[in-house]
């Protein structure tokens, strides 16, 4: 296959950037998208250029560093997959793609493709997490939790961080993000003590980071590599609600 | 060298108790005046900085990384042990213990791998209680099923993502630590070296890998859980950036490299289909519960497999191992596939591969059933080879996974080098010659919350406090420029080679030579090639760009530079080994069925190799090994 890539270059967030042009001869239907970018880094280095910068590690879909934008869809266009589990059998000969960073305010351009995701670092410093220290937990099975409970925390657990959900929302709103780690912990007997605390928190920090707030477009569930379900954010909001309600602030 | 284990005295069963109780504390308010550096945030990296920052000490992590959350822990898929005997099928400690060592081939420190089984059970109450979300049955208790090596269900597991979830787990703790203020976290800085002052680890060198900027970090002990070395082989199932060079570092500086000649292959990845491939994906062992592993019995055979009659297949692992099965040891059922393979009867386009069948599972328990045990994992299959797991059998082939050989380290986990601590896969302690499915996360995670935290704070107690040190420490200016000049030197080159075209060099002389199956001539043969390959990287590598930025050809470069010359003290390792045991296979040494023969008599000990020089040959040591309460034994799983 013979592929034409439209792809930023940005040399650091201070720069202004554009797009260049790339023709990639020899693409394989059973390359994945990084596999190519890996083909043309290659070449790219051998004439003596700067390769085009991009995160990826696990290359197997879970550890959520892959973050490019493909034909203005973060990840692609196909369903629950990630970028690095992408293959080029899902485009044809000739096709021209177009590669951009995750776009979102709060996740700057570090180079090309590369963004800086901190930002969800720091919403999970604000409540990502049930309090316990470690040396304190009696036996597991004293804590029976209901299939169908775990099941529905476990599809919100899937969450690998990527930030997809938040630079498909035409709001920059990262509630999915969010939701995913609130709505775990709600669903689980060990997140009950502080789910008030933990909502009103999380939420506080996301939108001291710049993310906007959910209109229901449904984007970001749409991008989900790992189909994290809006539903989520609907339970995040009652939740929301409810500590807002009987809370006192600090 | 001093190779002391450090093993508490008394009957096995009590050493860890007494150790722990016979270990110096330090007073709360005296622990912020200690400062631990931990170098890679997965299961032991992570779990141990959270604990020991819980605990008060004041921590700082590292990880190249943009987040302590994208580890490759996160990776594992299948689950973890732990000796809970919730199913009531005759698991105990002792077994735990027992099987672990057998599995290991008996190359492992009994009190170890001992205390390890002891902590299992605190493990999966640990995770627990943060909220990791196991599978459960519809009672509300906590599922299991079964892993390679073990006759009991005693695999931990939350869907197929059980390292994302015990990974997830130790990250909250982590960053309810670093929201604390407790633990100092830098993201996208790689360990470029440590720093002995008076034969003390007191810090490290790293490379920021935004701006390049070689930075010191001074500390009064310091942690290593920065993995394992299965990207020499270039193609493994490793992460992209998984790397040998913080480990090869602390050997240059002094620390025992152990058993580097144990590299784990594992039976069940995805096969190679062409020169462009950059990774290979495994498929989580636990498929092997319910999937079996066939061949066709005649040569050369290219129906469809369909089309391949039930008495025309050899289920090969059914066929040699009636009691294990499918659920055969990786070693074993690796090298049963490499045997089928090289005998002509290999499927997939190259004819290295086997087929993973799931036919009889559905039939038996309906496409649901088998959709929710593995759903990802066979969309994760789909997604890469478009062939669909449901209706055609999965086609697998062994590949570089896990390596248990590791710095060296004593009962404490420290090393050779005092204050320098080695947790994980990075140190070499539990595995011996072969891991058991669902054991590693086991050890990332027992060193990490439990072992590392009592440990580090008696070394600190015993040895503290420290004299007061700077960065501006000549050992700290030295290493730095150090690592600078290797900086200059690589971006000086300008070469007609990528560094990944040697990374695959190196890894195609490794996989031949060294791989699988290995022999004195081929050993001896990739000694001569290693050197050839490392000096043609030095004079012919290009690195383009510059070193003040991003620049992610310089941080292969630095990599692949260490993995060249590590390289060969793996290979020293597999010549000096004159037997078979577990992954380590001679084909010098089998029985007449092909079984792997070991040599106790000369070979019950730790293969300890100390630097002498880049391209001279290491200096070999030995621990021996004592088992008290195991016998050696044939590992016959049939």
């Amino acid at each position: 296959m013979k592929i034409t890539l439209m792809v930023w270059r940005q040399k650091c967030c201070k720069e202004q950037g554009k797009i260049e042009k790339f023709v990639v001869d020899n693409v394989e239907e059973d390359m994945s998208f990084l596999e190519m970018f890996d083909i043309l880094n290659e070449r790219l280095i051998l004439e003596g250029k700067d390769p085009i910068a991009f995160d990826h590690d696990c290359r197997e879909g879970i550890c959520g560093a892959c973050s490019m934008t493909i034909n203005g869809v973060p990840h692609g266009h196909e369903h629950g997959t990630t970028t690095c589990q992408l293959h080029m059998r899902k485009f044809k000969d000739g096709d021209t793609i177009y590669v951009e960073p995750f776009r979102n305010k709060a996740f700057p351009v570090i180079k090309d493709l590369v963004v800086d995701r901190t930002a969800y670092e720091r919403i999970m410093q604000a409540g990502g997490f049930v309090s316990v220290a470690t040396g304190n937990a009696k036996d597991a099975n004293n804590l029976p939790i209901s299939k169908e409970n775990a099941d529905l925390a476990m599809d919100a657990a899937a969450c690998i961080g990527c930030g997809a959900c938040a630079s498909s929302c035409p709001n920059g709103s990262a509630m999915l993000f969010v939701s995913a780690k609130v709505g775990q912990f709600a669903l689980l007997p060990q997140g009950q003590p502080e789910r008030k605390r933990r909502v009103l928190a999380m939420i506080k920090q996301m939108e001291k980071d710049g993310f906007g707030g959910c209109t229901n477009m449904y984007e970001c569930e749409a991008a989900c590599p790992k189909n994290v379900s809006v539903r989520f954010i609907a339970k995040m909001n009652r939740d929301y609600l409810r500590a807002s309600l009987f809370t006192k602030s600090k | 060298m001093n190779l002391d284990a450090k093993i508490p005295e008394g009957p096995l069963a009590d050493k860890w108790d007494n150790h722990l109780f016979n270990m110096k504390l330090i007073n709360p308010a005296n622990r912020r005046k200690y400062k631990i550096i931990v170098v890679g945030t997965g299961l032991a990296g992570g779990a141990a900085a959270a604990t020991l920052a819980e605990q008060g000490y004041n921590v700082e992590a590292f990880t190249y990384n943009d987040s302590p959350r994208r580890a490759h822990s996160i990776a594992a898929q299948g689950g973890i042990n732990a000796a809970k005997n919730y199913p009531n099928d005759g698991d105990s400690i002792r077994r735990l213990f027992y099987d672990t060592i057998k599995g290991g081939d008996f190359r492992a420190r009994e009190a170890n791998v001992y205390r390890l089984a002891q902590v299992s059970n605190n493990i999966i109450d640990q995770c627990v209680a943060q909220g990791v979300p196991f599978a459960r049955d519809y009672g509300g208790l906590l599922a299991n099923r079964s892993f390679g090596g073990a006759q009991v269900s005693r695999t931990f597991y939350a869907r197929g993502q059980t390292g994302q979830q015990l990974l997830l787990g130790a990250y909250s703790a982590l960053v309810r630590q670093i929201g604390l203020g407790t633990v100092t976290m830098h993201t996208r800085k790689e360990m470029a070296d440590i720093v002995l002052i008076d034969g003390q680890c007191r810090g490290i060198i790293t490379r920021d890998l935004l701006t390049g900027e070689v930075e010191s970090h001074v500390a009064d002990a310091v942690i290593l859980a920065t993995g394992g070395y299965g990207n020499v082989f270039f193609l493994s199932t490793n992460a992209q950036a998984c790397n040998v060079t913080a480990a090869y570092r602390a050997y240059k500086k002094g620390a025992g490299f152990a058993n580097p000649c144990f590299t784990q292959i594992h039976p069940t990845c995805i096969p190679v289909s062409g020169d462009h491939q950059s990774k290979l994906t495994l498929m989580s062992e636990s498929l092997r519960n319910d999937g079996r592993i066939w061949v066709p019995k005649n040569k050369g055979d290219k129906r469809k497999p369909a089309d391949i009659p039930e008495e025309e297949r050899d289920y090969y692992l059914e066929r040699k191992y009636p009691s294990f099965g499918n659920l055969s040891p990786r070693d074993i059922s690796s090298r049963a596939a490499k045997e089928a393979c090289d005998d002509g009867r290999g499927v997939a386009s190259t004819g290295y591969g086997v087929y993973l069948d799931f036919a009889d599972a559905i039939k038996r328990l309906g496409r649901d059933k088998i959709e929710e045990r593995y759903g990802n994992l066979f969309e994760m299959y789909e997604r890469i080879t478009d062939d669909d797991p449901y209706t055609t059998p999965m086609m697998i082939y062994p590949a570089s996974h896990y390596t248990m050989g590791g710095l060296w380290v004593d009962y404490n986990l420290m090393s050779n080098i005092p204050g320098l601590h080695v947790g994980g896969e990075a140190n070499f302690s539990d595995h011996g010659a072969n891991r058991l499915g669902a054991s590693a996360l086991m050890q990332g995670l027992s060193d990490g919350y439990f072992v590392l935290p009592s440990t580090v704070p008696h070394y600190l107690a015993t040895n503290g406090p420290f004299e007061k040190v700077t960065k501006d420490h000549p050992e700290f200016k030295k290493a730095e420029a150090e690592v600078r000049d290797k900086v200059s030197r690589l971006m000086s080159i300008k070469g007609k080679h990528t560094p990944t075209y040697f990374h695959r060099e190196l890894g195609k002389i490794m996989w031949e030579y060294c791989g699988m199956a290995r022999n004195e001539a081929g050993l001896k043969k990739a000694l001569e090639l290693i050197p050839q390959v490392r000096e043609e990287f030095w004079k012919d590598v290009t690195v383009t760009g510059d070193a003040q930025n991003l620049n992610t050809v310089l941080e292969k470069a630095m990599r692949v530079a260490d993995f060249l010359e590590f390289a060969e003290v793996l290979v020293h390792d597999a010549l000096e080994r004159d037997e078979s045991c577990g992954s380590h296979f001679r084909t010098e040494h089998q029985y007449p069925d092909g079984e792997a023969m070991r040599n106790d008599k000369d070979f019950a000990h730790v293969g300890v190799w100390e630097f002498q020089g880049v391209g001279k040959k290491p200096l070999r040591h030995k621990e021996e090994l004592q088992y008290e309460n195991v016998k050696f034994a044939v590992r016959s799983y049939k």
